[in-house]
């Protein structure tokens, strides 16, 4: 049994592995994808202190060989919750079960679809959320982009920039954006807007060709296009954990800046932590908070 | 067994007309994601030399990511007899990586 175990390997987690290393605890990190989280689609980090500029990827990497250096230990595998028992936490992956003395959990957050038919297995397939990474591939193409807060204006003026014409979709009659980007709306003369207009449909054979459109007055359209960027928030990835800690009504887990959870042992941190600021840097520091929490309880037991 | 390269001017030769399974990674410089996986990648191919792996830089190689329909990376495709037998899109881990090459 570790002493600590910790679920999810992007800033949060890697941050707590370093900080229990450091406190010379054993310590496991079960991550389901890859290394380094949400952070690896940024470009370039421009808002976390004395590294301007640095890749999302350099820093995951520099983040992940620290926490390994440190003699952190990995697995892959998918969380599908946990059980209190001996004196530690059972988690149960799909082909393994991994045991803590204390439990980090620090899965983060996923980007909300839209709940259509064929969403999922279009995704890639002209379904995307993530315009920085996948924006090249719609050079000089017609391409939409759903949402109204700043990652969709920000997305339709990245994607100006490359594709042919872009349309933003929007429900509501404004955006709930930076002004200032709003403004710069109306200087691209490739983006249309489309308000109070909901995207109800993808249109497929093997790849996405249109969406259907419901407009102010409920009368359908199908608008040809070869991409769709969805950007309508995001939601806490912590369904696994439904039932067995407190979760406020959105889905993050509620436990308050020193990270305890509803379950003492367990401690929640990064963005699916309740919390008012996601960023970079409150994942880091969510990180050492919960890891200091931690040890602490491993201490006392 | 490591991951070669492919390009337009062998794809044919190394990926359609290889008598092993093949795992093409379509990727870019610019995809985090995309340099997270390989060396995943890379690992996966040391544990399965029964398969071959392939990479193409789509930034290179554009036809090839325009006739495979490439519209997210990094993007795993395999390739049997010269057919698309599995896609995957998206950073997956090492054991999904392999189960894309199986049977």
């Amino acid at each position: 049994m570790h002493d600590v175990l910790v679920i999810g390997a992007g800033t949060a987690g890697l941050t707590a592995a370093i900080y229990a290393r450091r406190a010379s605890k054993s310590v496991l990190v079960l991550e389901a994808r890859g290394f380094g989280g949400q952070i690896l689609n940024t470009p370039a980090i421009w808002n976390y202190p004395a590294e301007p500029g640095i890749s999302g990827f350099d820093f995951a990497m520099k983040l992940y060989s620290q926490a390994e250096t440190l003699g952190a230990e990995f697995a892959f595998g998918t969380a599908s919750g946990f059980r209190a028992e001996d004196g530690g936490f059972t988690v149960p992956t799909a082909d393994a079960e991994y045991r803590g003395r204390s439990l980090i959990i620090a899965t983060g957050t996923s980007h909300r679809g839209l709940g259509l038919p064929g969403e999922e297995a279009l995704t890639g397939r002209g379904v995307s959320f993530c315009a920085t990474c996948d924006g090249a591939l719609y050079k000089g193409r017609d391409v939409a982009v759903v949402g109204g807060g700043n990652t969709a204006v920000s997305d339709a003026l990245y994607l100006s920039d490359l594709a042919a014409t872009v349309w933003l979709i929007h429900r509501r009659d404004s955006f709930r954006a930076d002004p200032a980007d709003v403004a710069l709306l109306g200087r691209k003369e490739n983006i249309r807007l489309l308000l109070g207009t909901r995207v109800t449909g993808l249109v497929a054979e093997d790849k996405l060709s249109a969406v259907v459109l419901t407009g102010p007055e409920g009368r359908t359209s199908e608008l040809p296009v070869a991409g769709l960027f969805i950007a309508v928030g995001m939601v806490p990835a912590t369904g696994a954990f439904e039932g067995l800690l407190e979760l406020d009504p959105s889905g993050y887990i509620v436990a308050g800046e020193d990270c305890r959870t509803s379950v003492p042992g367990v401690f929640a941190a990064g963005d699916g932590r309740t919390k008012d600021v996601r960023q970079l840097v409150t994942a880091a520091a969510d990180g050492a908070v919960a890891a200091t929490a931690a040890v602490r309880y491993v201490n006392s037991l | 067994m490591s991951v070669v390269k492919v390009n337009s001017g062998n794809f044919a030769e190394e990926v359609l007309g290889s008598d092993r399974t093949v795992l093409v990674d379509f990727n870019a410089d610019w995809c985090g994601p995309c340099r997270m996986l390989a060396p995943m990648l890379e690992k996966v191919a040391a544990a399965h030399p029964e398969a071959k792996f392939a990479a193409v830089n789509i930034d290179d190689e554009p036809e090839l990511a325009v006739r495979y329909g490439i519209s997210s990376i990094p993007c795993l495709i395999a390739f049997r007899g010269g057919s698309e037998i599995r896609r995957s899109v998206g950073l997956i881990p090492p054991d999904a990586i392999a189960a894309l090459i199986k049977g």
